[in-house]
């Protein structure tokens, strides 16, 4: 990012926290999945009203065991990332992508069936809400302020001067 | 220690704190997750342990081994051509169809489905149809090298032609007891399509021709009875998990003209093609008719409508869970309200079957539940999907392909779990889905959403099968193994008589009572029930408007 206008202290705090519930968030739904074994996301996949001959293949018998797999450790992944503060950039992108496939297998267009859902979307649903807030994340990295990044910044920036 | 301290030598704490200040919360979020997982977890087994319920698959039917047993059919209409499939024989048509499908279309597995299909070791040795076309469709198709098929003019013909040991009887309703009766007396083995009767009178001459001819091995095609979650389902009652049944619900919901029984007229039917005597048999000797030919269902002469074509099957499904028999009273009513086109069979219809003495188990004070209703409710005018429900004092269960039970929110045995908040009557406490090829007891509601409500599949270790095919295997395994078929006389005997009184009710327009000492349907003085069941004429101002 460009250093030129050094966020306030308080933009920072901002920034972090939405880091770490964004992260909050992908861990549990990754740990809760881990561990209940019967979880797969074929239901998902099979009942998707867009694109539904790619879903319908990611659910196939040959694919929906990796799908599964590829899932969790990315839903895990990411969310141990953006909470210790570890590659970051790297984990909003994975996170991005993975809730644009999840917004994709059941937009909230007009005209599409909208099936069981808490709340009323037109086209924005908080899938794309996260995705967003993960862009903001991937924009202004906070790692160095809050996380295992600062560890190797620091280092970098100020040698050993106590 | 030392080492790390030189490590972190440019750290205040504060910048520890700052880098490291992820992992509790990691560790946090981590461990909640597997809490949440295991009390979920124990939740589920003390639901599944509490109710106990047994997922059994039926068990599977002997070996069919042996010499190759030589079966005859009688009727290769629309269903006759089913079964033949289920038995291991397509016409050359329906074959290149699938194939020109299946390229079409990757996922339609029908031809796939077929070719895997057990190879049930039985030749078709004999046909018989008295419509030309289908007669000679099927020689074109079946009578091959490896397999002799003779066509027959007459179904008498062909059971004592010494070719066949066994036969299928897919003709229509008024055809059924004729046939099976002489078969069964031939000494031959019968599969007779539902319902198994058009008449009372049948009704005993079949029972009677079974008794004397043990040896002959009498099933009734009602294939459902191999659904893969009926033993489940009576696993469950068995444990009383439903308490005192009171009320049965269950329906029919179709709306095109298919399913009204407007089947296509063959272009090639005329007096030339159709033995047209052979087809009314004992029935009212009109003038031949394609539209009562190829659509018999809506006359009474040769079908009972609703009663006897769908109201069988849901009377059955029910018997073989809950063996209840023949209702005490039956009262039905209806009318001619969504196909008025000449039929006097009705489009729409109520019954009620009264089980006064019927119980299924209660759960609270003796003497307080007993008696239970039967509620058959059809229309041919609407497809909104009712189910079929059993409705008891402590749960609800749905039953289809998949079984949904979910507690009653004023239940007895339940009352406590409601109470500490472990069970909520909004959310199934037990699901099968044999799809699924698991047991769940807490499951959402959007699991329900993919269940499949079909009536020609079932399941087995998780894979769908034709529920026919299962059927017919095991009647063939009874004639090479023994054993009972699952639908036999005895159930077919109740099957017919139920269908009976409820289009008697819906005819005479009263309560009609069976009793159960004489076995009979009571009659009012000078009532010939036969005479009003088959007449076509017969009924109230309003089944005539
Ligand atoms: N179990 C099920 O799910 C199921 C499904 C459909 C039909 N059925 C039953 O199968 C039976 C046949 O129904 P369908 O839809 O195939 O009717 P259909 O009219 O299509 O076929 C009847 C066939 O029998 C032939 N036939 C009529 N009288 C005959 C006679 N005297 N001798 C020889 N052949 C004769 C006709 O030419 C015709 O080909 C009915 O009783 C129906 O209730 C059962």
């Amino acid at each position: 990012m460009n250093q030129k206008e050094k966020l306030s202290s308080l933009q920072t705090i901002a920034l972090v926290l939405l880091r770490l519930f964004v992260g909050w968030h992908f861990l549990y739904e990754g740990v809760i999945k881990l561990y209940s074994p019967s979880w797969t996301a074929k239901g998902y996949l099979l009942s998707a009203t867009y694109m539904k001959s790619f879903f319908s293949w990611l659910a196939s018998e040959s694919m929906i065991s990796i799908v599964d797999t590829l899932n969790i450790a990315a839903l895990l992944l990411i969310g141990a990332g953006l909470i210790l503060g570890f590659k970051t950039k790297l984990a909003s992108i994975l996170g991005i992508g993975l809730l644009l496939m999840y917004y994709l297998a059941h937009p909230p267009f007009p005209g599409y069936p909208q099936g069981l859902t808490e709340g009323s979307y037109w086209i924005v649903n908080k899938n794309l809400i996260e995705a967003a807030a993960l862009l903001v994340i991937f924009l202004f990295p906070t790692s160095t302020s809050f996380g295992l990044e600062r560890l190797f910044a620091k280092k970098e920036i100020k040698p050993s001067t106590t | 220690m030392a080492e790390d301290k030189k490590l972190f030598k440019g750290f205040s704490r504060r910048d520890l704190l700052k880098s490291l200040g992820g992992i509790p919360i990691l560790g946090a979020v981590w461990f909640a997750g597997i809490d949440q997982n295991k009390k979920a977890k124990l939740e589920r087994d003390f639901l599944l342990e509490k109710l106990n319920i047994k997922a059994t698959p039926p068990p599977e039917s002997g070996p069919m081994s042996g010499d190759p047993l030589r079966i005859g059919l009688i009727g290769f209409g629309i269903r006759g051509e089913q079964l033949m499939r289920s038995l291991g024989f397509a016409t050359n048509e329906w074959l290149e169809d699938m194939a020109a499908s299946a390229a079409r279309n990757p996922n339609d597995k029908r031809l796939e489905d077929f070719r895997a299909q057990e190879n049930l070791n039985v030749k078709l040795t004999a046909i018989c149809d008295i419509f030309d076309v289908r007669a000679e469709d099927a020689l074109r198709s079946f009578n091959k090298e490896n397999n002799t098929c003779k066509r027959y003019a007459n179904y008498l013909d062909l059971i004592h032609s010494g070719e066949v040991d066994a036969i299928i009887i897919a003709t229509p309703d008024h055809w059924h007891a004729p046939m099976a009766i002489a078969a069964i007396e031939a000494g031959i083995h019968v599969y007779l399509e539902k319902p198994m009767t058009h008449t009372v009178q049948e009704t005993y001459e079949l029972r009677e021709a079974c008794r004397k001819n043990p040896k002959a091995v009498f099933a009734v095609g009602h294939q459902h009875r191999q659904t893969q979650s009926f033993l489940t389902a009576m696993d469950a009652l068995a444990k009383n998990t439903l308490g005192h049944v009171s009320l049965i619900m269950t329906t029919t919901n179709r709306n095109d003209d298919n399913g009204a029984w407007q089947y296509d007229i063959h272009p090639e039917a005329s007096p030339k093609t159709i033995d047209w005597n052979a087809f009314l048999g004992t029935a009212p000797k009109v003038p031949f008719n394609t539209e009562h030919f190829f659509r018999w269902r809506k006359w009474w002469a040769y079908g009972s409508g609703l009663s006897g074509d769908l109201l069988t099957h849901d009377y059955d499904r029910i018997n073989c869970i809950l063996n209840m028999g023949i209702p005490k009273y039956v009262t039905a009513s209806g009318g001619i309200y969504t196909h008025r086109d000449g039929r006097n069979v009705p489009d729409v219809m109520h019954v009620n079957m009264e089980f006064p003495d019927f119980t299924t188990g209660g759960t609270q004070r003796e003497d307080k539940e007993k008696g239970m209703t039967l509620v058959y409710s059809a229309t041919l005018g609407n497809q909104f999907e009712r189910g079929t429900v059993l409705m008891g004092h402590d749960a609800s269960m749905e039953l289809g392909n998949t079984l949904t039970i979910y507690a009653d929110p004023r239940s007895t045995k339940y009352k406590d779990l409601i109470e500490e908040g472990r069970i909520d009557p909004q959310v199934p406490i037990f699901q099968y889905d044999p799809s699924a090829g698991g047991v769940d007891a807490v499951t959402s509601a959007t699991a329900k959403y993919f269940a499949d409500k079909g009536l020609l599949w079932t399941y087995r270790d998780g894979k769908r099968v034709d529920s026919t095919f299962l059927h017919i295997r095991e009647w063939l395994s009874c004639i090479r193994n023994g054993g009972e078929p699952s639908c036999g006389i005895q159930e077919g005997f109740e099957e017919a008589i139920a269908a009976h009184m409820a289009g008697l009710s819906y005819k005479v327009g009263r309560k009609v009572e069976w009793d159960e000492e004489k076995e009979v349907i009571i009659a009012l003085p000078g009532e010939d029930l036969d005479a009003i069941l088959l007449d076509n004429d017969y009924g109230l101002p309003i089944q005539k408007a």
